[in-house]
């Protein structure tokens, strides 16, 4: 024993290798790709839009008040997961179900700014900008509907019962995708709006 | 209610554990399987169909372009149509087999084959751990691989033919259905396949990295992982970061070609009619998959170093020379990688000084890779060589590593590069450095760890035979190809019977294709040595190459979970080979020091102490026990 003391004080205590829960692991590796896929989309609007022929238009309103509702339903996500950690089980299915929802609402509401987009003659099919723009916000939409899919499985396990302080895994992985998605759409919204 | 469905859970989860120890069904064992060694089996079974299409391609084209007199009518029950009555092949099938077969060998063999079965395999069996972190992903990996060559495979039988705009699918080639009959249907299924092939390739890439870090077993810091493990490692974190890019740049294309957008299209009149896009730019396109492009060539060929590295160590009987250096220069070539593509793009009116950033960045590579020739020599050197199969692929390896590297950096050169863009001295370059060096890798990797896929030894003499045969017809096919190239003989030309400059040339053109069906015969060999010897080969004994890594310590036939009882502790690095005073010439990772004080130095006198701690820590063992 003293030796092992003794031989401390000398050599570097050999570290336990690395173990992050894995699942979590993978998500975050999972969240580099979606980053890569999107810097690369946004080199190539900014490569394009440097070469001219752009059209400028103004975002609709609406894809501010979307932002705020992603905002919110991050939010809700963040207090369904404190509630989680407690045992608070009616706040935690108040919260994501909230979460929910207002996930579909930013979805439909994404859905109504494409519509005011056609309606001020800002097409899919056209200037680079106006595609941009459609495939920014169809990119996340997708996304976004992958979060849902997420989301939903947490939502049942809630009902169920099956979140709790003891396991908390499942919405600790469905909080930190979220949360990026909803980042994620902050970035693309200062973006969108910076290089319009 | 909801605490009978917590207890329902609990034995649900009860009998799935209970499960694994059950014997599987067929399909549990060999098709939908979560066990790395046999999707890793998968891989190459599947990567070694794609090759030979892939290479079968390429005689055909040789022929034409070699013998260009030829009658191809023997060809007519396999190809059909594109053989014409009088016996010459047709000109659009020509540029869809160049295609295909660029296609085919990047993606399908060398990134797919060489990279999902040595990453699969060795993985886990070298960090001493039971399985991938995710078997269900590394399942899905597979099958969506498996996918995507379906779709590939079937591309191939359109009646308008495959994709045929090159491997790299320009638009407004790819883009526009009326530029060539394979830029309809057969682009449309490239673009699927490829879409399904970067999901299996981030499926899988994710898998290995979260493995490599998260499930090492005890004392098996980094600086104690094989070169294998780095190189897949860094290979891995290539693919995460370049694939979701290649990803968009083909998502655009899609857009462009199904939905009218203008990503990469502009002003283009077909036959005086102008088509309503404007606004695009084609050379965009260049620059998302150059992003992707330039790492993959790195994709292909890490693997192979890593490889090769150990093959080398092992049958040199000597330590590996410079392993911290070969971490570092793996981790420079990575790094480089992401910032020189647009050396591929030197003749597409970029700014000359932005040309010569990306000169300057490109001849950097040259640095960390002649490190690596030089550390790989340096081993050799005055070791007790044993020339097995697999260390012969690693030498021919290093040889045309060096060779195929040396014309990289002629090719590096902006000035240079505008003359000798797109002519076969750019052919002959990257099939030396990457398409022959990893087709080496992969063979190296077959012969070397053969034993411990299949439990039977290959046959040696075939082996070297298949070395020599490979190796000299190799260099046959493409020293000569520098000189062609030179010439200025274009890539991707259906013949050049039709110019005055190319006549002299026609004895040497035909002197290549006459070496590149004699190597593609040589094959042969390798393809009947290993399916003989996966059913009568030799056993294999424990440790066949007296090797140090852990897979050797493993039963000679692993069942899933690899290792009997505990999973092996790690206290040294894996190339203690022919160390002074100890009683072998090599002793493995899981022997510690307090076993060899007899070959041991004084610091590693000191380690002995902290075997205990190594001891007690935990195994990031998935389940306690093989099945």
């Amino acid at each position: 024993m003293e030796n092992v003391q003794q031989y401390k004080l000398n050599i570097e205590e050999p570290k336990a290798t690395l173990a992050m829960d894995p699942s979590k692991f993978i998500l975050w590796l999972f969240l580099v790709s979606i980053i890569m896929l999107f810097a690369s989309q946004s080199s190539a609007y900014l490569v394009r839009r440097a070469e001219g022929n752009w059209l400028e238009f103004e975002m609709p309103r609406i894809f501010w008040y979307s932002t705020a509702v992603l905002v919110i339903s991050s939010a809700a996500m963040q207090w369904a997961y404190f509630a989680a950690k407690k045992d608070l089980f009616n706040q935690l299915k108040i919260a994501i179900s909230i979460t929910f929802v207002l996930g579909l609402a930013f979805l439909w509401m994404q859905f109504e700014g494409w519509k005011q987009l056609v309606d001020m003659n800002v097409y899919f099919v056209g200037n680079p900008s106006g595609s941009f723009f459609y495939v920014f916000t169809g990119l996340h939409g997708f996304h976004i509907i992958s979060g849902l899919i997420v989301l939903l499985y947490s939502w049942a396990a809630a009902f169920k019962l099956r979140v709790h302080a003891k396991n908390l895994r499942r919405i600790q992985i469905c909080v930190t995708y979220w949360h990026f998605l909803d980042i994620l759409w902050l970035y693309l919204f200062v973006f969108l709006l910076t290089f319009n | 209610m909801s605490a009978i469905e917590g207890l329902d859970t609990a034995q649900h989860h009860e009998a799935e554990h209970e499960h694994h120890h059950e014997a599987q069904n067929f399909w549990q064992k060999y098709i939908f399987c979560e066990d790395h060694k046999v999707i890793a089996k998968q891989y190459l079974i599947t990567g070694i169909m794609w090759a030979v299409i892939g290479i079968s391609m390429s005689v055909i084209f040789r022929i034409q372009l070699g013998l260009p007199d030829s009658n191809l009518s023997w060809l007519k029950p396999i190809l059909g149509g594109w053989i014409s009555d009088s016996g010459k092949l047709d000109p659009n099938f020509y540029l869809a087999l160049v295609t295909m077969h660029g296609t085919i060998m990047v993606f399908f063999v060398l990134t797919a084959g060489l990279s999902g079965t040595f990453s699969n395999f060795l993985i886990p069996l070298q960090i001493g751990a039971r399985d991938m972190a995710s078997g269900f992903m590394n399942m899905l990996s597979y099958w969506f691989f498996f996918l995507a060559s379906v779709i590939m495979f079937a591309s191939l039988f359109l009646q308008n033919g495959p994709a045929a705009g090159g491997w790299v699918i320009y638009p407004p080639l790819s883009a526009l259905p009326q530029a060539h009959p394979g830029s309809g249907m057969g682009m449309t299924l490239w673009l699927a396949s490829m879409a399904l092939f970067i999901v299996s390739q981030l499926l899988g890439g994710i898998n290995y990295i979260t493995t490599v870090i998260n499930l090492r077993t005890r004392g098996m810091s980094f600086d104690k992982l094989p070169l294998t493990i780095w190189s897949f490692l860094i290979t891995a974190v290539l693919g995460l970061i370049s694939f979701p890019v290649l990803f968009s740049s083909v998502l655009l294309l899609i857009f462009d070609r199904h939905f009218g957008t203008s990503f990469y299209l502009s002003d283009i009149y077909i036959n005086g009619e102008a088509l309503p896009n404007v606004g695009g730019s084609p050379i965009l396109f260049q620059h998302l998959f150059w992003f992707l492009g330039h790492p993959e060539v790195y994709i292909v060929l890490l693997p192979g170093l890593g490889i090769t590295s150990e093959v080398i160590a092992t049958n040199s009987r000597k330590p590996i020379f410079g392993y911290r250096a070969m971490i570092a220069s793996m981790l420079g070539i990575a790094f480089l990688a992401f910032i020189v593509w647009a050396h591929h793009m030197f003749v597409t009116g970029m700014n000359p000084f932005l040309g010569s950033v990306f000169m300057f960045l490109t001849l950097i590579i040259a640095v960390p890779s002649a490190v690596k020739g030089f550390n790989y020599i340096t081993t050799l050197w005055k070791g007790n060589i044993v020339f097995t199969p697999g260390m012969l692929f690693s030498i021919g390896l290093v040889s045309l590593f060096v060779s195929g590297g040396l014309t990289g950096i002629i090719l590096g050169n902006s000035a240079l590069d505008i003359q000798l863009h797109d002519t076969y001295f750019v052919v002959a370059h990257f099939h030396l450095v990457m398409g022959a060096a990893s087709a080496f890798g992969l063979f190296a990797g077959v012969y070397h760890w053969f034993p411990k896929m299949f439990g039977r030894m290959m046959n040696t003499t075939l082996g070297q035979i298949h070395f020599w045969f490979t190796f000299v017809g190799i260099y046959l096919v493409f020293i000569p190809m520098h000189y062609v190239g030179i010439a200025g003989f274009p890539r991707r030309y259906y013949q050049f019977t039709s110019y005055d400059f190319t006549h002299k040339f026609m004895d040497m053109n035909m002197f290549i294709s006459i070496a590149a069906i004699l190597s593609f015969l040589a094959q042969f060999i390798f393809l009947w040595n290993f399916f003989y010897s996966i059913f009568k080969g030799k056993k294999a004994p424990q440790n066949p190459w007296r090797s140090n890594t852990l897979e050797w310590t493993a039963p000679i036939n692993p069942g899933h979970g690899n290792w009997v009882g505990e999973i092996p502790a790690v206290y040294r690095w894996s190339y203690d080979y022919s160390k002074p005073g100890a009683k072998e010439d090599f002793i493995p990772q899981n022997i510690p020091y307090s076993q060899t004080l007899e070959s041991n130095f004084p610091h590693e006198n000191e380690l002995i102490a902290t075997e205990k701690v190594i001891e007690s820590q935990n195994f990031n063992d998935q389940f306690n026990t093989a099945h």
